[in-house]
């Protein structure tokens, strides 16, 4: 089966600062992938490239059959193929948890209030937030509101999800209770993607880990190789982290 | 102070003239802000030549004195055959002038939105249109009441410059009152407290808004 996402020999700078430097990996349908390492290692900006934020210099990036770095790829195809969790969350201030939800159902899938108000209730569930759809996101802690924006990409049912350190502002109580939604997700056989810093969470959920150094996929495998590590790379970092 | 030859009138006169710098405020206001925002989009326009035609089109008309506008709407125009009943030529003269303002307050009001919002509604497949109009927008138009309720407090004042070209409002009616019976001092005063009295609840009622709105943001 060909896979859902497919990074080739992709090149990326920002002014004279080379961040990636031919990155490859490939993610099949299902999976979910953990991608580790330092700040500054390409990271989040190859997940960036995958839902185009940025526009690589060099190399292919194909997502569910699009290539990516096609200059006129369709990006409202992509983006219906891909959902993407941000660190900062993100949610409309202006509008209610359940009205975050319906908006792209609306506008976007042209669905009638009724049935994306039916989408968003369930997806609200799904994260155990089903109590806060007409809240605001300003009244909602930030594990909440990180769990609403989950929801939120989860209603558009994309082939894919990325997210990216979407725990990193959070204490562990709340890191908590993301994860485990996350953890719901994997285990209902969605495809994920995801940039972090928890590494227990990593090893123990992730099918597959990819450990960026320095703008290349340094060290691939699954969770147990962060046990043994091949590289002297990661065997230093995982020590640092510590 | 004698009320000398002022009689009630006189003051009637004043007090319906109001409603002609009202009419005119209103004309100024909802002629300019249909300008003004087509200028706030161009402004942040992908295109180039957009952008670049409403920076030149501001810069230009902030630059000019509203009481040219009026002069050549009204006189210059005239020349050329075309000649404009007073109200028509202040309204046209004032939006021109009222939407270079507006475009580049609501200009600032649109960037000042944060660059995530933007991001999110894009991986959510919304266009730039649809971002703008369900998400930034909405957010935007708090932040941008005070300084347009503001404006509006300046729009009404300015109306006072279309007395030139003979539109017969508040403060054309001081002036014909003032031609008859002289006494500067009483009716030019009355007109002053006239216009206060319009725009003094405005005024206070953004500076309300701005201090709301900085408790929201603290």
């Amino acid at each position: 089966m060909s896979p859902i996402v497919k990074l080739d020999h992709v090149y990326k700078s920002f002014g004279s600062n080379q961040v990636l430097k031919g990155v490859s990996f490939e993610v099949a349908k299902g999976e979910m992938i953990a991608i580790i390492g330092a700040s500054g290692s390409g990271k989040s900006t190859a997940l960036r490239c995958i839902d185009r934020l940025e526009v690589i210099d060099k190399g292919t990036i194909e997502v569910c059959g699009i290539r990516v770095d096609s200059p006129n790829v369709d990006l409202k195809q992509l983006r219906l193929e891909v959902g993407i969790v941000f660190q900062s969350y993100n949610l409309f201030p202006h509008l209610t948890v359940q009205e975050n939800i319906m908006l792209a159902l609306r506008h976007v899938k042209k669905q009638s209030r009724g049935e994306a108000a039916d989408v968003a209730i369930r997806v609200l569930d799904q994260v155990g937030l089903k109590a806060k759809a007409d809240a605001y996101p300003e009244q909602l802690s930030g594990g909440q509101q990180q769990r609403v924006a989950i929801a939120r990409s989860l209603a558009m049912s994309p082939k894919v999800m990325l997210f990216d350190e979407v725990t990193s502002a959070l204490d562990p109580q709340l890191t908590g209770e993301v994860l485990r939604v996350m953890e719901d997700l994997a285990a209902g056989g969605m495809t994920m993607l995801l940039v972090t810093h928890e590494m227990a969470f990593a090893k123990r959920v992730a099918d597959r880990i990819i450990y960026m150094h320095q703008g290349t996929v340094w060290e691939t495998g699954p969770g147990e190789m962060l046990d043994a590590p091949k590289t002297p790379e990661l065997h230093a970092f995982l020590n640092n982290g510590l | 102070m004698s009320l000398g030859h002022f009689t009630f009138t006189h003051l009637m006169y004043l007090v319906q003239s109001i409603g002609w710098t009202l009419l005119l405020s209103a004309l100024a206001f909802v002629l300019g802000a249909i300008g003004g925002f087509g200028l706030m989009l161009a402004r942040i326009s992908p295109r180039a030549w957009l952008r670049w035609f409403a920076v030149v089109y501001i810069e230009c008309i902030q630059g000019i004195p509203l009481l040219i506008l009026l002069f050549i709407v009204y006189f210059g125009l005239s020349v050329y055959g075309l000649s404009l009943p007073s109200l028509v030529a202040a309204g046209i003269a004032m939006m021109i002038y009222v939407s270079a303002y507006l475009g580049d307050i609501w200009r600032g009001c649109i960037e000042a939105m944060p660059k995530p919002q933007w991001e999110a509604s894009e991986c959510l497949a919304f266009s730039r249109w649809q971002t703008l109009r369900l998400v930034i927008i909405p957010q935007a138009v708090r932040l941008s009441l005070p300084p347009t309720v503001g404006f509006l407090v300046q729009i009404i004042k300015m109306t006072s410059l279309a007395s030139v070209i003979g539109f017969v409002e508040l403060t054309r009616a001081g002036q014909i009152i003032n031609n008859t019976i002289f006494q500067p001092f009483l009716v030019f005063f009355l007109v002053g407290a006239f216009y206060f009295a319009l725009c003094y609840p405005l005024s206070r009622w953004s500076e309300a808004m701005e201090k709301k709105l900085n408790v929201a943001n603290r």
